[in-house]
């Protein structure tokens, strides 16, 4: 087995590693991290053989050029309509649209960039990428920096045990649910009785645009201002990934990977968890109507949710993934005369 | 507890949280409540329960939907709620230095004029505190304790100050926090300590848990800095730990 290097030649703002997330430490202020968009960071994963839970890279719009040195691995790109640019020593330059695995060689260069849409995407390696670890986790607790870190320029990413796994390349199938919708279903409160009367027939009336106050925390929606009854009294409570928290000038931000596990300001809905990472791909200035459901509904939607995943992902990591493997391993069940 | 069930509100949280609200303002009674529902719900093991997070007033319960839901998780926990007699159990007792010189408690003298006293004081009242932890919040090992004596409560500031470092005694109104990062802090800073509340490397990386009982004792500087250079120290060698743990 060998090790290859991947230096970073060229990177954008807000381009850090991330495993599944740092779980269980809420009590003690820590929150989860791990990736916005949790589906495609599986996805790449497992498309490699990685467990789902492995180190990869959470690119922003900002971008990553990544060039391969030492030895071969095969890399997997998924998450939004990112173009992922293969520039080989070997072969003419290939642009692929679509979420897909392929093999770098040394002096190969990888550039992952916004396309036609979405905000995150993640490059996985097969191998074991080296990260540092905070509290369990190689997840970057932003505040801190701590855990496997932001990327910078000139930072190289050593891959132990790196493969180079020709029956992994090809193109990841995207599913229809990990594209952003226009609609956002959320559970009303838990402290939506601090909110005037108006204020929830606002905020699920009128559609909510994205502001460019969008990082790893949360993103801030510009929309009709929604009016508290009394702010100051609210002892602070516990936050969760989706909490539509509303500060006192009236405007909402949706709390995503980094938030802050409490706050003091009041949380008029709550985006149920099948939306979240979907959402996550919106871009500033994209729209979303509010739509609420009940409680027991959203458990529902939650159930459906999972199996839908666990049967995308499960196909995802299946070797006979690609179109030449499906049509091989038919063969070898013809041959086998069943 | 039948006066908890009596008077907790449940509020669902999305398709995966449970908030169980015992009142709508701070009280020792919530506090109790808190802690009394965090115990026995950390123990019970519930079904599909995958974390409780106690905060001041209520607690956040978050469960598997694929396993439970919010109404029958509801009822497992209005039965542990009848069923616990006395479930707090007795506080632990956490000692935390804390050095008062001019160098770190720069907001001292501002305290000391607001509450119309002396510094020493100021200090006096910090000491003679009752200290519970009541929740973590804000940042990682941020634990707020409640208990600061009503003579030197004091008000945030109008704006946060950029940039208070780890390791700060930091007080407002009710509450004190020993800092573990650096942050922004509208908080008045009256001391520092060399304890280490939040230590990554540690079997147990958090000095508290919630409901423990917290007493400060002073050092002086020189003791202070010793303290703070011993740490950086041991930091170091955990450092090197995982480096080599790395290498392998």
């Amino acid at each position: 087995m060998s090790t290859s290097r991947l230096l970073v030649s060229a990177v954008g703002p807000l381009v850090s590693l991330q495993d599944a997330g740092r779980f269980g430490k809420l009590r003690f202020g820590v929150t989860d991290a791990g990736p916005m968009d949790r589906l495609a960071h599986a996805a790449a994963n497992l498309a490699l053989g990685n467990p789902a839970s492995a180190t990869a890279i959470e690119v922003s719009m900002g971008g990553i050029t990544l060039d391969c040195h030492d030895a071969a691995v095969t890399v997997a790109v998924a998450g939004g309509g990112f173009t992922v640019q293969h520039t080989g020593r070997t072969h003419a330059d290939r642009t692929h649209d679509e979420w897909t695995a392929l093999t770098l060689r040394p002096g190969d260069r990888l550039a992952v960039r916004p396309g036609a849409w979405g905000s995150w995407a993640y490059v996985a390696m097969a191998g074991e990428l080296g990260a540092a670890t905070w509290l369990g986790s190689t997840s970057t607790h932003s505040a801190s920096g701590f855990g496997g870190g932001i990327l910078t320029s000139g930072h190289q990413l050593d891959i132990v045990d790196a493969r180079a796994a020709p029956d992994r390349e090809g193109e990841i199938p995207l599913p229809d649910f990990a594209r952003p919708t226009g609609d956002l279903r959320v559970v009303m409160g838990p402290q939506d009785q601090h909110f005037v009367d108006d204020a929830t027939a606002a905020l699920l009336s009128t559609p909510y645009a994205l502001t460019a106050a969008y990082d790893r925390m949360g993103v801030r929606l510009d929309g009709p201002a929604l009016e508290l009854r009394d702010v100051l009294s609210i002892p602070s409570e516990p936050i969760i990934r989706g909490s539509v928290q509303v500060a006192g000038d009236g405007v909402p931000t949706v709390l995503l990977a980094d938030h802050q596990t409490t706050g003091g300001y009041p949380k008029i809905a709550t985006v149920i968890s099948a939306d979240i990472d979907a959402f996550a791909q919106h871009r500033p200035g994209d729209t979303v109507s509010f739509e609420s459901i009940d409680a027991a509904t959203a458990v529902g939607i939650a159930r459906a949710a999972a199996v839908r995943v666990q049967d995308y992902l499960t196909t995802v990591a299946s070797e006979g993934r690609t179109l030449t493997h499906r049509l091989r391993s038919s063969n070898l069940i013809s041959d086998a005369g069943i | 507890m039948s006066s908890s069930s009596d008077t907790a509100r449940f509020v669902p949280v999305g398709d995966r949280g449970l908030l169980v609200e015992f009142a709508s303002e701070i009280s020792s009674a919530a506090s109790a409540a808190v802690l009394s529902l965090d115990t026995v719900l950390s123990a019970a093991g519930v079904a599909g329960v995958e974390e409780v997070v106690p905060a001041m007033t209520n607690v956040l319960v978050l469960f598997d939907p694929v396993v439970t839901d919010h109404a029958i998780l509801r009822a497992d926990i209005e039965r542990l709620l009848a069923a616990a007699e006395e479930a707090v159990p007795e506080p632990q007792i956490r000692r935390v230095d804390v050095c008062y010189d001019e160098t770190f408690g720069h907001d001292l003298p501002a305290v000391a004029a607001a509450c119309d006293m002396s510094v020493d004081a100021v200090i006096a009242a910090h000491l003679a505190g009752d200290y519970r932890v009541l929740m973590y919040g804000f940042a990682p090992g941020y634990a707020y304790l409640g208990g600061v004596a009503p003579s030197i409560q004091v008000p945030r500031k109008p704006a946060a100050i950029r940039g208070i470092p780890a390791g700060r005694v930091i007080i407002a109104g009710p509450q004190c926090i020993v800092t573990t990062f650096e942050m922004p802090a509208g908080w008045s800073v009256i001391g520092s300590s060399p304890t280490p509340v939040l230590d990554p490397d540690a079997d147990h990386p958090f000095l508290f848990d919630v409901g423990d009982r917290i007493v400060f004792e002073r050092i002086d500087l020189a003791t202070h800095d010793r303290l703070v250079e011993a740490a950086s120290e041991t930091d170091t060698a955990a450092a090197h730990t995982d480096e080599q743990a790395e290498s392998r």
